[in-house]
């Protein structure tokens, strides 16, 4: 089991290499650099040209390209040319935040999704099913920006029950109970719109999965021995459709990212996504890649977080 | 003289593991076969799931890779080349699945289904082809208005039947039948069998008949060769190996078909228990330190059976 | 009911399956009884309703599209009227069951302790440390080497015949009266059958239960049943003891199947083929004699109009009268 870790993380250093090389010509093709927003009219030409110079961004592309990889190797990712900060810092501290609003928003979206999957598939097309099943198919088709501007707009403007930006209220001391309070307030209306549009997958899976579970024979043996049929859900049923939910855990990870550049832009929030928009906006090329290296690593560490659960909860599967 | 030679066919596969995922170990899933094949005759291959008998039939059509040795085919060596999609040896040796259902492309009719044979191997103009068409549904016995319909509108019997005559048209001389009525009823088992021996007699086939069902293949074969662990353990025509088992194996087979004789059930069970202990007892005599199966030994000329110190005799 | 050797008394059982919104016969009009201490066959080919009637004496049909009616008596109650909460404390108890696919009918996911156990929780007052001790020693009585280590092992850990002797423990638990086996070893190799069926045999006669052994073989019929019953497009057509039925078939399709089943001395000659295929649930013939279209070159009035069972020698039934003139179509003329 080790080993095989082990060598899914050696696996990972070739991707990413290959990824951030993408990634980096891309990022260099794109129009303007980050000096273009500070030119005015009043701007010295010959200052920016210094500036550019200095920053090395007249060097060809794969001197950049060694001059930051060499760095990355040796565990330093930069300095963002806005912040003017070591790009480790500034993720660092956005991380924390993404790290909470994706906790938060994984539990709802389990929350949510278990109880009507599993109710879905027991109680096939009836009233509820079909409900269930209209409800997931409307969160699948509404855009994140969407509702997000939408739940903003009501309960943020309209009703004022939630804080429309940041991610806790400066004026209290850090430490306290309310200034916890205020952090998990501040998460918790991005995280419900989140979690309300994460949850089609689980909830069409898992309906399937317990639909096609019932009609498994060991169903039938466990009928067969005089089981109650609750039990024969909770032993047998429930159990067995859980299992892919289980391993799809660490996909959910990929999603919670991807989902968070919306989010993060339209409450405001101060994380990795918002990071990643405003670093594409002022072409800050290090922050950018390392980045996209981090979801890069995440997305990879995910598919090996499926591996290693489903090889835990399923005995059928063994990694050696 | 046989049409189509068989040495020492093998077909491995590498089990992988360790750190860099290299290769530990093999499944020798057919580890040396050697056979030939006469015009008209059917050759039975017969053993209990896993031991490698489909691996064969697949390697000798080209449907899992050879490791090693050689078909040879009317003295051509066939194995493994990429073979033109037009070759003789594609043409001429053709397969009958066990799953009738699953063979068959849901989506096509039945008269697309036959003709891609034809438009494979023939330069038949359209009219010629419907023409055989036809000839073909006649010679299994189905009627013409078949052909507009699909795999799934006939029954399981049935749809076996239009496999055959998928395999025929072309007029092949070797067909491979990998369990053929293994999932058909008995009555209809009876039909699939009859035809196949009609059509046997009728255009010089030969069948390799891929089979679990020692009844069946007593029924259907001439040659017999039983296969345990990727190997043969006794080889021979259908009277001597039932008739006279030599191998520890084959008699442990033979004793444990059900019989429709209820009044002597009591005398075989005492029979096979004692033959289910012999096998248990004389596992050296008949399997090396390794467990593999003895290379075969000749007991008559036609008869071999894999164990050291085969006594001829007989 | 008569006698105290019988165990289970099916009495006009009918089970019906909606199509669209018609109720279609898979077992029409079935009436069997199971006696202590015997294997009782139900032989047939696939579609016959067979297994459909081994479901509907465990009542395990979806209660939406099915319908049961006639009786299925059992200690004087009828298990066709009780309640899924009342069959729960039968099922299991007093019936126990054997399927087809012993990999396929243990759930994966649990240890086979659990699997065996889970019977013995919901219909013995055992202690844990019991219940365990029972596993163990079914294990045991199943032929399972090292039960200790099988008990905490997982299905897809043991070969097929392994499994099978799981499931026959399953069954075995509360050590129940009757048995039912669903074609409990089609999945196997002829090796593995062989000894499956001597096990279950064995075990039949050592705790004198009776067993229903649905299967389509008639060679396993013959090594293990008492007494057999043909079943044919949802009817039992013919009954006898097993070795009256293999000597003296009488009705045309035991004959036709008998002779259809290539043996061990038949090279050669071409085997029985019945004309015409099985009638589907939908294209059932309602009234006559089921299996007379394909026998067309039979007389018509040699069938009855609404045939029943006759009792042609002790114990032997055959349903319909067109057994008496019946010839296979090439040996001409009237031989019977």
């Amino acid at each position: 089991m080790w080993k095989t870790i082990l060598r899914r993380f050696l696996v990972m250093i070739p991707q990413l290499f290959i990824l951030s090389l993408i990634v980096f010509i891309m990022a260099k093709q794109m129009p303007g650099d980050p000096f273009t927003g500070l030119i005015t009219p009043e701007t010295d030409a010959n200052r920016i040209a210094e500036l550019r110079e200095e920053a090395g961004l007249n060097d060809p592309i794969v001197v950049q390209y060694y001059n930051w990889i060499s760095g990355v190797v040796q565990g330093d990712l930069g300095k963002s040319y806005t912040y003017k900060r070591s790009v480790s810092s500034i993720i660092g501290e956005r991380a924390y935040n993404t790290f909470l609003l994706s906790l938060l928003s994984a539990i709802l979206v389990y929350l949510i999704a278990i109880p009507l999957g599993v109710l879905a598939g027991r109680y096939q097309n009836s009233f509820l099913d079909k409900s269930i099943v209209l409800y997931s198919f409307l969160s699948y088709a509404i855009p994140t920006f969407v509702l997000s501007l939408i739940f903003l707009f009501l309960f943020g403007y309209q009703f004022e029950w939630f804080p429309t930006s940041g991610t806790v209220d400066v004026s209290l001391e850090p430490g306290t109970m309310d200034y916890y309070w205020s952090k998990f307030y501040h998460i918790l209306l991005p995280s419900i719109t989140f979690a309300l549009l994460g949850t089609t997958s689980i909830i069409q899976y898992l309906r399937t999965e317990i639909i096609d579970a019932s009609g498994q024979d060991y169903v039938k043996t466990a009928r067969s021995k005089g089981i109650p049929m609750r039990k024969v859900y909770s032993r047998h049923i429930f159990r067995n459709s859980l299992l892919p939910i289980a391993a799809f855990f660490g996909f959910t990870i990929t999603g919670l990212l991807g989902g968070s550049i919306f989010i993060e832009t339209v409450f405001g929030y101060p994380g990795m996504g918002q990071l990643f928009v405003q670093s594409i906006q002022s072409r800050d090329y290090s922050v950018i890649t390392a980045l996209v290296m981090l979801f890069g690593f995440l997305t990879l560490l995910g598919s090996l977080l499926s591996d290693i659960i489903m090889s835990i909860v399923d005995p059928r599967i063994r990694i050696d | 003289m046989s049409f189509m030679q068989i040495k020492d066919l093998c077909v491995h596969y590498p089990i992988r593991g360790g750190f860099f995922n290299t290769v530990v170990d093999q499944v020798y899933a057919v580890d040396g076969i050697t056979m030939e094949f006469d015009k008209g005759k059917t050759y039975g291959l017969v053993g209990e799931s896993g031991c490698g008998k489909s691996t064969t039939g697949k390697a000798i059509i080209g449907l899992e890779r050879i490791t090693s040795g050689s078909i040879i085919y009317e003295g051509e060596e066939v194995t493994n080349q990429r073979r033109k999609r037009n070759s003789a040896y594609n043409r001429d040796v053709q397969m009958i699945f066990q799953d009738s259902h699953s063979s068959m492309n849901p989506r096509k009719r039945v008269s697309d289904i036959l003709a891609e044979p034809i438009r494979n191997f023939t330069n038949m103009t359209p009219d010629e082809e419907r023409r055989r068409i036809n000839e073909l549904l006649a010679i299994v016995g189905m009627p013409e208005d078949a052909k507009h319909k699909y795999p799934h509108e006939f029954s399981g019997g049935q749809r076996q039947r239009l496999g055959i005559a998928r395999a025929v048209a072309c007029n092949p001389k070797l067909i491979i039948a990998d369990e053929p009525v293994s999932a058909l009823d008995l009555s209809v088992q009876a039909q699939v069998l009859n035809f196949m021996q009609d059509i046997q007699d009728e255009y010089g086939l030969s069948y390799l008949f891929i089979s679990h069902d020692l009844g069946v293949v007593k029924h259907m074969c001439d040659d017999i060769a039983i296969m345990y662990r990727g190997r043969f353990v006794e080889r021979g025509t259908s009277k001597e190996i039932y008739a006279d088992p030599r191998h520890i194996y084959t008699h442990r087979l033979l004793s444990a078909i059900p019989n429709i004789e209820p009044e002597t059930r009591l005398e075989r069970k005492v029979e096979r228990l004692q033959v289910e202990k012999d096998y248990k007892d004389k596992q050296h005599n008949y399997y090396d330190e390794n467990g593999k199966v003895h290379p075969l030994q000749p007991i008559t000329d036609t008869h071999f059976v894999a164990m050291l110190n085969a006594e001829g005799g007989n | 009911m008569s006698g105290a050797n019988e165990l289970l008394e099916i009495k006009n059982l009918s089970t019906s399956f909606r199509i669209k919104d018609d109720f279609f016969p898979a077992v029409d009009d079935v009436s069997l009884t199971l006696k202590k201490n015997e294997i009782l066959a139900i032989v047939g080919e696939s579609g016959c309703g067979k297994s459909t009637l081994a479901t509907s004496i465990v009542g395990l049909h979806n209660p939406n599209n099915t319908k049961v009616t006639g009786e299925i008596n059992y200690k004087g109650k009828n298990l066709v009227t009780m309640t899924d909460e009342q069959f729960n404390n039968v099922r299991g108890a007093d019936i126990g069951f054997i399927f087809q696919d012993p990999l396929s009918a243990l759930n994966p996911l649990m240890k086979i302790e659990q699997q065996i156990e889970e019977s013995l929780i919901y219909h013995t007052k055992l202690a844990k440390a019991e219940r365990q001790a029972r596993v163990l020693q079914l294990l045991e009585q199943v032929g399972i080497p090292n039960p200790p280590r099988v008990a905490q092992q997982f299905p897809h850990q043991l070969s097929g015949g392994m499994r099978q002797r799981v499931m026959i423990a399953i069954a075995l638990a509360c050590k129940p009266p009757i048995i039912i086996a669903d074609e409990p070893t089609t999945a196997l190799d002829v090796t593995i059958q062989a000894q499956i069926l001597d096990l279950l045999k064995e075990l039949q006669a050592e705790t004198e239960s009776g067993i229903i052994l649905i299967t389509h073989d008639l060679g396993v019929v013959a090594e293990v049943a008492d007494r057999v019953a043909v079943m044919y497009a949802g009817q039992v057509i013919e009954e006898a003891p097993v070795v009256e039925l293999f000597r003296n078939p009488k009705h045309p399709y035991t004959r036709s199947l008998l002779n259809s089943i290539p043996q061990m001395n038949s090279e050669g000659d071409k085997l029985n083929v019945i004309h015409g295929i099985v009638p589907s649930l939908k294209n059932l013939p309602r009234t006559g004699c089921r299996f007379s279209p394909r026998i067309p070159w039979i007389d018509r009035a040699t069938h009855e109009d609404n045939p029943t069972l006759h009792e042609v020698a002790p114990d032997h039934f055959v349903r319909c009268t067109c057994w008496k003139t019946f010839h296979f179509e090439d040996e001409g003329g009237s031989v019977q």
